[in-house]
Formats: C-alpha cells, sequence, structure tokens
C-alpha cells in the first residue's frame, strides 16, 4: 500500500508536462491527423443548405501531396537556399565568435552587440526592410550596383542574404557562449606549446565548440526548412516568388487562398516528416560528435 | 500495477481533453450568442466585419436610432485575406453576424454554407439596385446571398497634364491606347502609358469581361466554366503583346515601384475602377489635380462596355441567431438615403443603390478639376457588364497571380497562362465533387 503511495508521486510531477503535452502537441496533431483523412464532396452546383458535406477520403490526400510536383519544386527551392543560409550563416557565426573570443579584440563588447541586433528585429521587418533596398526606385544599393536583386536568378541569393542577415547574430552568441566557458589555462598551455593564435583556434576552438556547432547547425536547418516570411513578404514585390516557393506556403496556400483545409493537413504531415528525417539524420551521422564522443 | 495507474491517469486525461474540446465547439458559442435573444433580455449584439473606412460612425448612427438592435463594428484587413478569415471563422462556428462580402468571394461563402438567405428579407428592396449588381448576390439562382453595397465600374484614369505634354489624345480604343504607349515609350524611354499587374486578378476580370467574358455561369444543375474563351483570351494577348514589345511596364500595381512612378509622372494611366481616386490621392499625393477619368478603350470604335473591378455586398452569417435584425441592419445601411449618404461621405464608397448613384454631388477633392467625375461614373456604371462568379474564385485568382508571374517573367504566351488557370479552377471544382457541363 506505501510503497504503491509513494509509486503514485511522479505520475503526479509529470501531470502538467502531461497535459501541455496533450493539449497543445497531441491533440492538434491528432487533429490534422483526422483532417488530412477527410474532404469535402459537394453535390450538383454546391449551393445551399446540405449541399455539401464532409467525407472519409483515407489516404487521397497523402498520395495527392506527393505527387504534387509543386511540393517537391519547393523542397528543391527550399534545399538550394538553406544550402546556401547554413554554410555562409554558420560559417560567419563560428569566424565572428572566434575573432571576438582571440585576446586581442578591442570594442568586443559593442561588435558583439552590433553582430547580434539585427536577430532582434522580427523577420517581417527585416525582409520589408531589405525589399525596400532591393527594389530599383527605392534602394540606394542598386545607385550603385545595377543588380536585379528581385530576378530569376538572384532572387534566392536575396532572400538568404535576409536570413543570413538575421540569424548570424543569435548563432555566433551560442558559440562565443560556449568558448567563453573554456578554461583559459587549456589556451596558455597551448601557448607555451608554441601555438600560434590561428593553431589555438583550428586545433583547440574548434574541437571543442563541435557540440555547439552541431546544435546551430540543427537548429539552421529546422529553421531553413520552414522558412515562410521571407518568400512571402517579397512575394508582392516581385512576380518571381510564386506561391507555392516554399514547402510552408503550399500549405498555407491551400488552407487559406484555395480553401482546402484537408490538402493543407496532409501536406503538413508530409513537411513534419521530411523535417524529422533531416534534422534527425543529421543527428544520427554526427552523432558521435555531438555527445562529446569522439 | 504501475503502468495500469499510468495508463489510467493518460485515460482520465485524454477524456478530459477531448470532452472539453467536443464542448468548446460550435455548441458552447451558439448558446453564449443566443443567450440574450433567448432571455428577451437587453438589446440584440451584433458583429459586423468590414474594411471600408470609418464604419464605425456609420454603425455609430444605427446604434443611436435603434437601441434595441447595437451594431459593434469590426475593422478588417481588405481583399482575399478578409475571405479567408470569415470562411475559417464560419468553419469554426463563431463567425461574426454581418460580413462585407467582395462579389467574387460570395459564390464561395454560399457553397461554405456562410452566408444566410435573405430572400424573404430583402424581397421589398430588390428594386433599388440594378439588374447586374442584383444578380452578383443572387447568383442567379432562387437565393439571395446578401445586398449590394458598392459596385466598382471601370474606367481609364489619366495624366492629363502630361497626355497635353507628349500630344496625346483619349484613347478611345484599345488600339488607340497600344498605339499612344508607344508613343509615350519613344518620347521618354523610362515613362510609360500603362502597367499590366500579374498581382491583381479583379482589374484583369474587369477588363475580360468589358470584352464580354463569361468565366462562369450555371445552366440547369451543373456549372459551366469558361475562362479560357475568345473574349478573355483576346484581352490576356492584347496586354502580353505590350509588356513583350515593351511599350507597356510589369510592375505590380500597389507596390512601393507603382506608388513612385504614380507620383513622378512615369505612369500616365492607370484603367481602374470608380474608387481609384481615394487610392491615387494616398498613393500619389504630388499628382493632386493632374488625373483626370475617362471611359475606357474599346476593342471596336463606337461600342460602350465597361466592367466591374470589385465591389462588394453586406452578407449575414448563416449561424448568426439573430438574422431577421442583421437584414434589417444591412437593408437599412444599403437602401436608407441617411445611411447612403454617410456611406459616401464617411466610407468614401461607390453606392450600389441606384438612386444613391445618381445623388452624388461633388467630385472627390483628388479630382477638383474634373466637376463632373459622379456623371462620368454613374455613364460608365450604366453600360458595365458583369458575370456570375463562380464558387472557388480562390482557386481561379490563386492561378491567375501564379501563372502571370511566370508568364510576364518568361516573356511567355499570356493566352497560355489563362488556360492555365481554366485547367486549375476546373481541376479543383472535380475535386471537390461540383457537376460541370463541359
Amino acid at each position: 500500500m506505501k510503497r504503491s503511495e509513494r509509486g503514485a508521486w511522479p505520475y503526479l510531477f509529470l501531470t502538467p508536462a502531461i497535459v501541455l503535452f496533450t493539449l497543445f502537441l497531441a491533440v492538434p496533431i491528432g487533429y490534422t491527423v483526422w483532417l488530412a483523412m477527410r474532404r469535402t464532396k459537394v453535390s450538383g452546383l454546391g449551393l445551399g443548405r446540405g449541399a455539401r458535406k464532409e467525407v472519409f477520403v483515407g489516404f487521397d490526400n497523402f498520395s495527392a501531396a506527393l505527387s504534387d510536383p509543386e511540393l517537391w519544386h519547393g523542397w528543391l527551392r527550399v534545399l538550394g537556399y538553406g544550402a546556401l543560409v547554413l554554410v555562409v550563416m554558420l560559417g560567419l557565426a563560428l569566424l565572428f565568435a572566434l575573432l571576438l573570443d582571440s585576446a586581442r579584440v578591442r570594442l568586443a563588447r559593442f561588435s558583439r552587440i552590433a553582430i547580434f541586433l539585427p536577430y532582434a528585429v522580427p523577420g517581417v521587418a527585416a525582409t520589408l526592410l531589405w525589399g525596400f533596398l532591393y527594389l530599383p526606385s527605392l534602394s540606394p544599393i542598386r545607385d550603385v550596383l545595377d543588380i536585379d536583386f528581385l530576378g530569376a536568378s538572384t532572387v534566392t541569393y536575396s532572400m538568404a542574404n535576409v536570413a543570413v542577415w538575421g540569424g548570424t547574430g543569435f548563432n555566433m552568441l551560442v558559440l562565443y557562449t560556449t568558448l567563453r566557458a573554456i578554461p583559459r589555462d587549456l589556451y596558455e598551455a597551448a601557448r607555451l606549446d608554441g601555438a600560434s593564435e590561428l593553431q589555438i583556434a583550428l586545433r583547440v576552438k574548434i574541437p571543442i565548440l563541435t557540440p555547439a556547432i552541431i546544435l546551430t547547425t540543427v537548429f539552421s536547418i529546422i529553421a531553413t526548412i520552414q522558412v515562410f516570411t521571407e518568400p512571402t513578404t517579397l512575394r508582392p514585390l516581385t512576380n518571381t516568388i510564386s506561391s507555392t516557393w516554399s514547402p510552408l506556403m503550399k500549405v498555407y496556400r491551400d488552407a487559406f487562398v484555395t480553401g482546402d483545409l484537408y490538402s493543407a493537413a496532409a501536406t503538413s504531415i508530409v513537411i513534419a516528416a521530411i523535417s524529422l528525417v533531416l534534422s534527425f539524420g543529421f543527428l544520427r551521422v554526427v552523432r558521435n560528435h555531438a555527445f562529446g564522443e569522439s | 500495477m504501475r503502468a495500469n495507474r499510468l495508463g489510467a491517469a493518460l485515460a482520465v486525461v485524454l477524456t478530459a481533453t477531448l470532452a472539453s474540446c467536443g464542448s468548446s465547439e460550435p455548441a458552447q458559442s451558439t448558446e453564449a450568442a443566443q443567450s440574450p435573444t433567448a432571455a428577451a433580455k437587453g438589446p440584440v449584439k451584433l458583429t459586423y466585419w468590414t474594411w471600408a473606412p470609418n464604419m464605425d460612425k456609420i454603425a455609430a448612427v444605427w446604434n443611436q436610432a435603434h437601441p434595441d438592435i447595437q451594431v459593434t463594428v469590426s475593422k478588417q484587413a481588405g481583399g482575399d485575406d478578409a475571405a479567408a478569415k470569415f470562411l475559417t471563422a464560419a468553419k469554426a462556428g463563431n463567425p461574426p453576424d454581418l460580413v462585407q462580402a467582395e462579389y467574387q468571394h460570395l459564390p464561395s461563402f454560399v457553397a461554405a454554407d456562410a452566408v444566410a438567405d435573405l430572400k424573404a428579407e430583402t424581397a421589398s428592396v430588390k428594386g433599388e439596385f440594378a439588374q447586374g449588381l442584383w444578380s452578383l448576390v443572387t447568383l442567379g439562382t432562387e437565393g439571395v446571398y446578401g445586398i449590394p453595397q458598392d459596385s466598382g465600374p471601370m474606367m481609364l484614369f489619366y495624366r492629363k497634364d502630361l497626355f497635353d505634354k507628349y500630344g496625346l489624345a483619349v484613347p478611345k480604343t484599345w488600339q488607340e491606347y497600344a498605339d499612344a504607349a508607344r508613343t509615350v515609350h519613344k518620347k521618354d524611354p523610362k515613362a510609360y502609358l500603362g502597367t499590366f499587374s500579374s498581382k491583381d486578378p479583379g482589374a484583369f476580370t474587369g477588363l475580360a469581361q468589358q470584352a464580354g467574358a463569361q468565366w462562369w455561369s450555371i445552366s440547369g444543375e451543373s456549372w459551366k466554366v469558361n475562362i479560357a474563351d475568345e473574349a478573355t483570351k483576346k484581352v490576356a494577348d492584347y496586354w502580353g503583346g505590350l509588356v513583350k514589345e515593351g511599350v507597356i511596364d510589369d510592375m505590380p500595381f500597389f507596390t512601393p515601384e507603382w506608388n513612385k512612378a504614380l507620383n513622378d509622372g512615369k505612369l500616365l494611366t492607370w484603367p481602374s475602377a470608380v474608387w481609384a481616386p481615394g487610392v491615387l490621392s494616398s498613393n500619389a499625393p504630388k499628382a493632386k489635380g493632374k488625373w483626370a477619368a475617362a471611359p475606357l478603350p474599346q476593342w471596336n470604335a463606337g461600342e460602350n462596355f465597361s466592367g466591374f473591378w470589385g465591389g462588394s455586398s453586406t452578407a449575414v452569417s448563416a449561424k448568426t441567431p439573430n438574422k431577421a435584425a442583421a437584414a434589417q441592419f444591412a437593408t437599412w445601411m444599403n437602401t436608407d438615403p441617411a445611411a447612403l449618404d454617410l456611406l459616401v461621405k464617411e466610407a468614401a464608397i461607390y453606392p450600389a443603390a441606384t438612386k444613391a448613384q445618381s445623388a452624388l454631388g461633388q467630385a472627390p477633392d483628388y479630382f477638383s478639376n474634373q466637376p463632373d467625375f459622379w456623371q462620368q461614373a454613374a455613364a460608365v456604371s450604366a453600360v458595365a457588364r458583369g458575370f456570375t462568379f463562380g464558387p472557388n474564385v480562390g482557386v481561379t485568382y490563386n492561378a491567375f497571380k501564379d501563372n502571370f508571374d511566370k508568364a510576364v517573367q518568361n516573356k511567355t504566351s499570356f493566352s497560355d497562362a489563362i488556360q492555365a488557370m481554366q485547367d486549375a479552377t476546373v481541376a479543383d471544382m472535380r475535386k471537390s465533387g461540383f457537376q460541370i457541363a463541359s
């Protein structure tokens, strides 16, 4: 009797987490799956009462979503965009973190804030701001450089630029904080062994940083898969971004523009599955490094 | 033992949440909305979603005179987003009692069973509206799904001063418009007579209507979809040719680029609707007094047609427990002389009611140099031809944007884009099970 009473306590502590999980994750996901298996069917003209009813269609919406070429084109565009963002953003973040951490830097505090600040600008505001810089008649850049920033071949770079501008500071801060936590005597030992600052950075700092780099990479992969704000905000300014430019834009279009919640639900489940595969796949590949077992 | 307890705990949590989900859906909300009427205590409270400016002032006038029916205005963002929001709210079971519904979105509201049939409530005011406008709220059926509020007959807006400067006459036909476009661009390579916007299906729809298009129609128990008809293709290829030739610009309307071009006199015309003065005065304040309005150019000399861009009706939610009160307010707002006067002055709309159209006096401030502006508008309104919109205009308009974006960007055929719109619309209707006559 006593033993089982004690056995109930852990569950009491777990209850808030389970309730929150159920209410805000499990139930919405369940509802999405349920929606994804349904569809409205109208009869005749589809006007007036009772002309429209919801029917169960099983996996029809999923197969329609999977066989829609627009979705895969969207993935291709996002993969290209994501590769660009990941490499440039994380590369810059690492570079800035190492520079700020080096012993000789001045104005470190100011530089840190200056690099971090764009992260505090909301995505829509940042995109509009850059959008105005891209538009020919408003842009001071266009006066100097004659590049069409919103052309078919350049718009991906222009969007990646917004993401890099906004995301570098956050990733830099994660890496920088990790660097500051490294005991200084490690560097001292390296210096005594005759290592230059560059060698310290490459041979000591980066290996120690690896788990943090992996963490920021996973975050960034998830963020780029979810790219929505930048293309959606730039879309009214140019005719090079379609309503299905990224997979998430297709979900939005289906749900709110063409009024097909069911297809949107099915596509969003497909997107969630692919995101899981990509981020866990990456973690699996680098597992040994991520958890400090080299 | 442990596993059992965990299972039991989970089961309790799950049933609790499921039960709360179940009860929090429509039942509760309608109950809450109904209670004031059911108890017959206090006034009927109505909510009204609209994007026209100053509608709260008009509602306040009504509220003053009708203590038993109180209307609260909730200002919405206009356009397609407003339609999507209303459809979502209707599906979720908590729509407003009244909603401003653009004519092209009304069929999708009807098809989603989101708006009420007001046939009985509106029988007495039917005669206040032109036949063409009235058919936009009946969709050619027996029902009446809204009360016309404003309409958007299209006109040609042009820079009078720059036309004089370049020695141009106001084009009477689209052929003359094309010639003028070539002249302007030759005289100033940075200036254009106009622009083709791949972002504004509404504008294109109006031009197609002018040419005689009938994108949707109802025959018996099935829909006819005819977006890729000859009239529409003619309009598409006309603009496509001018864009390809480079004598008409391809920047979308309502962007910072466009505003600047209007302001700087780099765009000389805008085929738009009667509500254009409001847009021009806020987007091109520098050009005040320099614009003038004329009838749209015609496809054949001597003809006299126009189309509609925009325009909206007041619809009543199918779910409202106060349908009669809502219909009463909607009727008052769109037919009562005092209310119409307020609509014109406060909300700056071009009223749908025939009497109100002819009673419009002073031209908009921005067009102060054209005192007969409203008389011109009334003349155009009388010759504007609309068509029945289909139940999935959202799909069609989205297909317009995507395909014309591509056509403009790749300089490919505009009539192919029209065909893509037709295909997307039909495919979507078939998927939903609409009967389509081929």
